[in-house]
């Protein structure tokens, strides 16, 4: 290994401990329903309410009849989070389990963690 | 009404060129996130929450990056979400790197079992390393990238990310020279 800092990339020539170090800190592939969850969250009609709201002309909304859309994109965009909050509730479930003292703590976790996911959803969201 | 359709398409290619990044780079985030929390799980929430602020800043983000890679940037929104997560949490992780996830993949075909005790054994070391050393290595090794980009992600200029770099292996190295116990002359 070199001494000199200039030389430990030039050229991106590894001795053989980089060699190693590179092995020991191999990439880590995602898990696949991380994955469709991710898909899920960024495919969800959220972000499309948020941004149809956000779009709309101010002006626009004196007249009633263009107040159907961003209605109606704001109750589609509340469906998608309420699922985005189940979704990621349900992923804490075999936690919970092996964590609560039986049906009524169990039942009291899964009411907090969905507390907590929808605060979450709500801040990373809107 | 046709400016708000011309915003809908700038809105539509927006999504489809943040589409691109995070398929690119899904691996790069995790990968970070693993070594930088130890555990799946959060690895999982961490990368999640990175990609879902990535996407609210996106926009400025590609107007400002004037065309250069923007991976040094989702991997530095990583990198302070992961100092978040210790301040709010008040925990490091509470066990070393699971290295049943990193050994798994590419080093199970290289099938040497004396190997893997070297691998884990500076899983661990590089875990006992400043936070600083510890991440560059993370985005030196693990994700590949060179030393202009580890600067950028970490704000740092090159040079400075070149010495860190630098120190990092040597210290490193002396851990885990450390760890093996003397040697036979």
């Amino acid at each position: 290994m070199s001494e000199h800092p200039n030389e430990l990339v030039a050229g991106h020539q590894f001795s053989d401990f980089e060699s190693l170090l590179k092995r020991a800190l191999s990439p880590v592939e995602p898990p696949k329903e991380l994955e469709a969850r991710l898909e899920l969250t960024f495919g969800s009609l959220v972000d499309m309410a948020a941004e149809e709201l956000e779009a709309w002309e101010l002006s626009s909304m004196r007249d009633p009849r263009n107040w159907v859309r961003p209605v109606a994109a704001a109750a589609v965009g509340s469906g998608a989070a309420i699922g985005l909050v189940l979704v990621r509730t349900q992923r804490r479930r075999h936690k919970r389990r092996n964590e609560s003292h039986g049906a009524v703590d169990l039942l009291s976790r899964t009411l907090r963690d969905f507390a907590r996911e929808a605060r979450r959803v709500a801040d990373d969201v809107f | 009404m046709a400016a708000s359709e011309t915003t809908r398409a700038e809105k539509a290619r927006l999504d489809e060129t943040f589409s691109q990044l995070y398929k690119a780079h899904l691996r790069d985030v995790y990968s970070y996130s693993y070594y930088r929390v130890g555990n799946h799980h959060d690895a999982e929430d961490l990368t999640e929450q990175t990609f879902l602020q990535a996407y609210r800043h996106f926009e400025r983000a590609q107007r400002e990056s004037d065309g250069r890679p923007l991976r040094p940037w989702l991997i530095r929104i990583a990198h302070n979400l992961a100092a978040n997560y210790y301040r709010d949490r008040a925990r490091r992780p509470q066990t070393s790197i699971d290295d049943a996830g990193v050994i798994s993949s590419p080093l199970t075909t290289e099938g040497l079992v004396e190997d893997r005790d070297d691998l884990k054994r500076i899983l661990e070391s590089v875990e006992q390393l400043p936070d600083d050393r510890r991440e560059a290595l993370i985005m030196r090794f693990a994700l590949g990238m060179d030393n202009r980009e580890i600067a950028r992600a970490l704000g740092r200029t090159d040079g400075a990310t070149k010495v860190l770099l630098h120190r990092a292996i040597k210290q490193l190295e002396g851990i885990v020279k450390h760890a093996e116990g003397p040697t036979e002359p």
